[in-house]
């Protein structure tokens, strides 16, 4: 049945299709072709698709990385390679801390059935509504006058690994509920204490799980913009922050900062393509558990 | 004796560094904000220096118009937005509910505009809706029509953030639909196609009542998230022009950061986190009413 409904598919269900991967590629594809313009292409009136690429605008925006001086770039502007190093750094130490705090918390919930999972999942969405910009004051506050820690990679990393956790400690739950009781006695029987059952028994097994939540992490931590901007000062700035600092009103190198947009982009285009199961699975999840 | 002892602290042990960042990170900040709403404190004094003014940030915002006005369009913003994407997406996936070959591609594909950062999504919306060098009135001008004002214009700039918005987050309502058709129980749709029922009866009696659930909790999750919307609309109108575009998140960060009024913003974000509570308990409410149902109808199917 299936094969011969496949077969007499409509000509016009392929032109949706077509239609709708257009309609999301489209702005991303334009984002990639701006960025590989100069800005006489940029602002001329001709076909926007006839035009020679050139890495210029990246070459602008890594001067600082770069092994070789690019000829065109007469000033090099060290803020954006510089946000960028700031960026890798918060996000992967954010993910790491959460993955492993996120995954002793859930272990702990689940085998030694410490809270139901009512409580658990009525906690994440809790914290799932809270809007960052709501943090913002107090964030603010107390970073800078009771923690002292505005304007460093820890003060940052803290409220990202905060607010990620709750959903982390969610979604490996479900994963975790699935390690068969047994694996763990049979591990206890051969002599292994509790710490060693949790990173050779059930790590391993739960892997799809630290994949979703390691990628909703990253993600939340390399986008983020609001507490960045109000936490961190100029020399640990994030590619997001820089990003807005340099739209002003008029006259927007737009080359410039699509290549910054793209740079941007980029892992979680990566991450996307090669773990793309894993995030459906973390999305849905929270729909359609609750 | 050592091992039991330790065996019963175990699970402290594995608890406590998350217990302790959500504390300082999470809970002892939203503590924080709730006191900060009552005081007048801008973001030069300690907040011990910070006068106790009660209720007055509350009322005060109740009269203020600028805050009504944001209210408004935080309101509808987030309901036309979720509207039209459920409507879309639902849509979308009842169309394309059949076996496609490649469907993983096409989801991999649809979920890309929800991965990159709002602030590039902002930035490409912002660059396409550009007056002379974007895509849009570029093209309305090759066919000779007239050019239409995005972003400057206050009612097209709220069209343009909720087509942006749609752009992005349709996907996620389709990708959700999608899923819950395809695990619908078959016998219904048998029953009903042996019987005659026409493709839009299907859909009507039978597809739309049994996805309701999921619907229902995609809906509320969507309508949390719309009034969680900054970045996109910072980057595209920064909330202009004038206020028309200046949603809730927006305003609060505009308080505290420009008008330096802290006590205020907290105020406010203690609205919004009230109203986003009422929303939340809802859903969860709605989760424990449909999961009670299913387990009395399993009991009585049981018996008999």
């Amino acid at each position: 049945m299936t094969t011969k409904t496949e077969n007499r598919q409509n000509p016009a269900f392929y032109a949706l299709i077509l239609a709708l991967i257009i309609m999301s590629l489209g702005p991303i594809i334009l984002m990639l072709t701006t960025s590989l313009k100069l800005n006489v292409d940029i602002m001329s009136d001709a076909s926007s698709l006839l035009f020679a690429p050139t890495l210029n605008n990246y070459e602008t925006v890594l001067c600082d990385v770069l092994w070789y001086e690019p000829g065109h770039v007469d000033y090099c502007n060290p803020t954006f390679s510089r946000a960028l190093g700031n960026s890798l750094i918060i996000a992967l130490v954010s993910t790491a801390i959460t993955l492993v705090l996120g995954c002793m918390a859930a272990y702990a919930l689940v085998r030694f059935k410490f809270m139901g999972r009512g409580a658990v999942s009525l906690t994440t969405l809790m914290m799932r509504m809270v809007p960052p910009a709501v943090l913002l004051v107090p964030v603010f506050g107390i970073w800078t006058f009771n923690y002292g820690l505005d304007g460093t990679y820890s003060g940052i990393i803290l409220v990202y690994v905060a607010m990620n956790l709750p959903f982390v400690i969610w979604i490996l739950q479900s994963f975790i509920v699935q390690v068969p009781i047994q694996l763990e006695e049979a591990a206890k029987m051969d002599g292994a204490n509790p710490l060693q059952i949790f990173f050779l028994v059930v790590l391993p097994v739960i892997k799809p799980g630290l994949a979703a939540a390691a990628i909703f992490t990253f993600r939340i931590a390399w986008n983020e913009f609001l507490l960045a901007n109000a936490l961190l000062d100029r020399g640990t700035r994030t590619v997001p922050v820089t990003i807005v600092n340099s739209l002003t009103e008029y006259d927007i190198d737009w080359g410039v900062i699509m290549a910054t947009g793209m740079l941007l982009a980029v892992p979680p285009i990566i991450f996307t393509f090669i773990a793309s199961k894993q995030i459906i699975t973390g999305m849905t999840a929270g729909a359609v558990k609750g | 004796m050592k091992s039991a002892r330790l065996n019963k602290l175990t699970p402290y042990m594995f608890l406590a560094p998350a217990g302790l960042v959500l504390a300082l990170g999470l809970l002892y900040p939203i503590a924080y904000m709730v006191y900060a709403s009552f005081l007048s404190w801008n973001p030069s004094q300690l907040i011990g220096e910070a006068d106790w003014v009660g209720l007055k940030n509350y009322s005060d915002l109740l009269v203020d118009e600028a805050f009504r006005e944001s209210l408004w369009v935080t309101m509808k913003f987030a309901f036309i937005v979720v509207f039209v994407e459920m409507l879309v997406g639902v849509g979308l996936a009842l169309l394309l509910d059949r076996n496609i070959r490649g469907i993983s591609v096409l989801r991999t594909i649809f979920i890309l505009p929800m991965m990159i950062a709002p602030i590039v999504v902002g930035l490409m919306w912002r660059y396409m809706y550009h007056p002379s060098v974007g895509i849009f009135n570029k093209t309305l001008k090759d066919m000779g029509f007239e050019s239409i004002p995005w972003l400057s214009d206050s009612t097209w700039a709220l069209v343009s953030v909720i087509i942006a918005d749609v752009w992005q987050w349709t996907p996620f309502i389709f990708i959700l639909s999608l899923a819950a058709l395809q695990s619908l129980p078959k016998s219904p749709l048998e029953a009903a196609r042996i019987d005659g029922a026409t493709p839009w009866q299907q859909i009507i009696y039978i597809k739309i009542p049994l996805m309701m659930p999921v619907l229902i909790v995609t809906l509320l999750l969507r309508l949390i998230d719309a009034f969680k919307v900054l970045e996109v609309i910072l980057v595209m109108t920064n909330g202009g022009p004038g206020l028309s575009t200046e949603i809730m998140a927006l305003r609060i960060s505009r308080t505290a950061s420009e008008f330096r009024e802290l006590g205020e913003a907290a105020a406010m974000s203690n609205y919004l986190l009230l109203f986003l509570l009422l929303l939340t308990m809802a859903m969860f409410i709605y989760n424990k009413i449909v999961e009670t149902r299913k387990e009395k109808l399993l009991a009585a199917a049981e018996e008999g």
